[in-house]
């Protein structure tokens, strides 16, 4: 069983700069973390390749400090790894994104099963799993929280839809992108970080990929960010101390006016 | 002239409110426009009181996909289907829910249809002069805006966050067309087969489309304390909601975590009780109309977020709103 897991690497939420020109974020500077959701998908790989046999392969696009998240793979126990880096990638939205994804699966050669995380904590936006599926012509099973069974040819998996768990039979090769429920991550092992340190990393351009030069980065995003705005937290608080029963009763009918007043006890009748 | 697009969901033969909600944005752009809003409506055994409330609240063509394959979403098959139809009527602008069909459905298309998609946007508007569509979504865990457009691409896709927007009230009298699309049969033995569906614990909806969601965390100090929360979340007809703190512990379970690496959410009135507001928990709570913290702390982060807030302990606050809740009931 051959996974290709795709990572990405993102800044800590507490520290994201943006690039006022082209709206796009600025990377270098702020302090990167492999994307907290990508865990899930790596472990779900190597739980298969442990019940399975085979490989698990890495890939990652990004500048040249995402080296360091696929170290994080290899540690964890991931066998090989693809960094695609190219001045040609910069400023890709999700399509473009998809695009050099889908390529670099495309060179390694179409797996069993290529699995993402849910989404990236930074842009948020869940579409490069699907998108990828779409530019190989790959099923895709979204949001899967468990795999249930899986042999060379199908797999059944849940997804965690909005209803419930929907139960789910696929044929390989096949896309998922996983939820945090699916597995408990595991520690990198002190034989994988020795592994990680010893690797020299393998990096991809836009010509080892054999790239439309059309449909790279920026030039060939079809999205375009046009405005950037910090919103203004303008709620305002009203505070109520509780100290003993008598403010305990004022503050619960101060709560109650005030969820009365923007009529959010409306179905429940007074 | 080109026309707006809105894709109902549904569930079982049952249009999704979430549809409606859609279309309410899409009457907006389709009048700015001065150009038709279509709806997608796709399922199986689809009700057709629902069709008719879907051109009563907004929709002037519908375009039916009704049929056996299509009872549950499958990404390929539903992708196929919109992309003929895409192919065929040129809409400028297609909206979805930013479900989790919606998510995987319009990422899928817009590869193959070589266009732009902006998820989970909380603004749409239309760019005067140009006449392209804004798209405006929370960001990086909701610390910024960023506004969106696809310029040279047609369709403009998005994806709306749920509970963003009210549907408008139905009105009787407006005329609408619907339009049966032919499904072609499922050829392909090869392809996603849906086996079951399977309920959530202690939930009758999701959380992303409860109007009401009350959430516990490290507060509750233990999982058998967290019954408060479901018997407040039940007095109020509500979901639960909670902190990665209380899912980690395992005093809930996933589906019911708000947050970054849980749901983000949008709901009329949140109530965070004994939450202290990681700024990975507030990423998800943001877009919430209304936020109620019940906290012992008073320098609680959460607190930074909330309209209302009682400095108290959760053991005695939230018995007693539940009880007030009941009075009510019974008065």
């Amino acid at each position: 069983m051959h996974s290709i897991v795709l990572i990405k690497q993102v800044p800590q939420t507490s520290d994201v700069q943006m690039d006022k020109e082209t709206g796009t974020m600025i990377r270098s500077g702020s302090a990167a973390i492999l994307n907290p959701l990508d865990v899930y998908a790596l472990e779900t790989a190597l739980r298969i390749k442990d019940r399975s046999g085979g490989r698990v392969t890495v890939i990652t696009m990004g500048p040249a400090s995402a080296v360091k998240v696929l170290k994080e793979s290899i540690a964890m126990g991931c066998d090989d790894v693809y960094h695609l880096n190219d001045r040609a990638f910069a400023g890709s939205d999700t399509w473009a994104t998809s695009y050099v994804l889908a390529k670099a699966i495309e060179k390694v050669g179409i797996p069993d099963l290529v699995i993402t995380g849910e989404r990236a904590t930074d842009g948020d936006t869940a579409q490069v799993g699907p998108a990828v599926a779409s530019w190989l012509d790959l099923p895709v099973l979204s949001y899967v929280a468990s795999v249930e069974e899986i042999d060379s040819k199908n797999l059944i998996a849940e997804r965690l839809i909005e209803e419930g768990y929907q139960r789910v039979r696929s044929p390989l090769p096949a896309l998922l992108t996983v939820v945090k429920e699916i597995a408990e991550p595991r520690l990198p092992t002190l034989k994988g970080k020795k592994r990680a340190m010893a690797t020299e990393i393998i990096t991809w351009s836009a010509s080892d990929l054999d790239t439309d030069p059309a449909f790279l980065g920026l030039k060939g995003s079809p999205t375009r960010v046009v405005k950037i705005e910090t919103p203004k937290v303008s709620r305002q608080c009203s505070m109520v101390k509780v100290e003993d029963d008598a403010s305990l009763h004022v503050a619960v009918d101060q709560l109650f006016t005030f969820l009365e007043e923007r009529d959010l006890l409306g179905g429940l009748n007074a | 002239m080109h026309e707006v697009w809105t894709i109902s969901e549904c569930h079982q033969g049952r249009v999704k409110d979430v549809s409606y909600e859609l279309l309410a944005r899409g009457r907006l752009l389709a009048d700015t426009l001065k150009v038709r809003l279509g709806t997608v409506v796709i399922g199986n055994d689809i009700n057709t009181d629902d069709v008719k409330q879907l051109a009563y609240q907004g929709a002037d063509i519908l375009y039916l996909a009704d049929d056996p394959s299509l009872s549950s979403f499958v990404c390929g098959r539903y992708a196929a289907l919109l992309l003929k139809l895409i192919s065929e009527k040129k809409p400028q602008i297609i909206i979805a829910a930013a479900t989790t069909s919606g998510r995987t459905l319009m990422p899928y298309v817009a590869v193959k249809a070589h266009t732009g998609l902006t998820a989970d946007c909380t603004e749409l508007a239309i760019e005067e002069g140009t006449n392209n569509l804004l798209q405006t979504r929370p960001a990086i865990g909701g610390n910024i805006m960023a506004t969106i457009k696809t310029p040279g691409h047609r369709p403009q896709m998005a994806t709306v966050r749920p509970r963003s927007t009210k549907p408008l009230a139905a009105q009787h009298d407006r005329p609408f067309v619907v339009e049966e699309v032919p499904v072609a049969p499922r050829s392909e033995k090869s392809s996603v087969e849906v086996l079951g569906l399977r309920g959530l614990e202690g939930q009758s909806g999701s959380i992303e489309e409860a109007d009401i969601v009350i959430a516990g965390g490290k507060g509750l100090k233990k999982r058998d304390n967290f019954v408060l929360i479901e018997r407040l979340a039940k007095a109020f007809g509500a979901e639960v909601g909670a902190s990665r703190d209380a899912v980690d512990r395992g005093w809930v379970s996933y589906p019911h975590q708000v947050g970054l690496s849980g749901k983000t959410i949008s709901p009329r009135l949140y109530l965070a009780a004994g939450i202290s507001g990681a700024i990975q928990h507030l990423a998800g709570i943001k877009t919430a109309k209304c936020i109620v913290a019940i906290n012992s702390d008073e320098q609680a982060n959460i607190l930074g977020l909330a309209d209302f807030a009682i400095i108290g302990d959760l053991f005695q606050v939230l018995p007693e709103i539940e009880k007030r809740l009941e009075q009510r009931r019974k008065a």
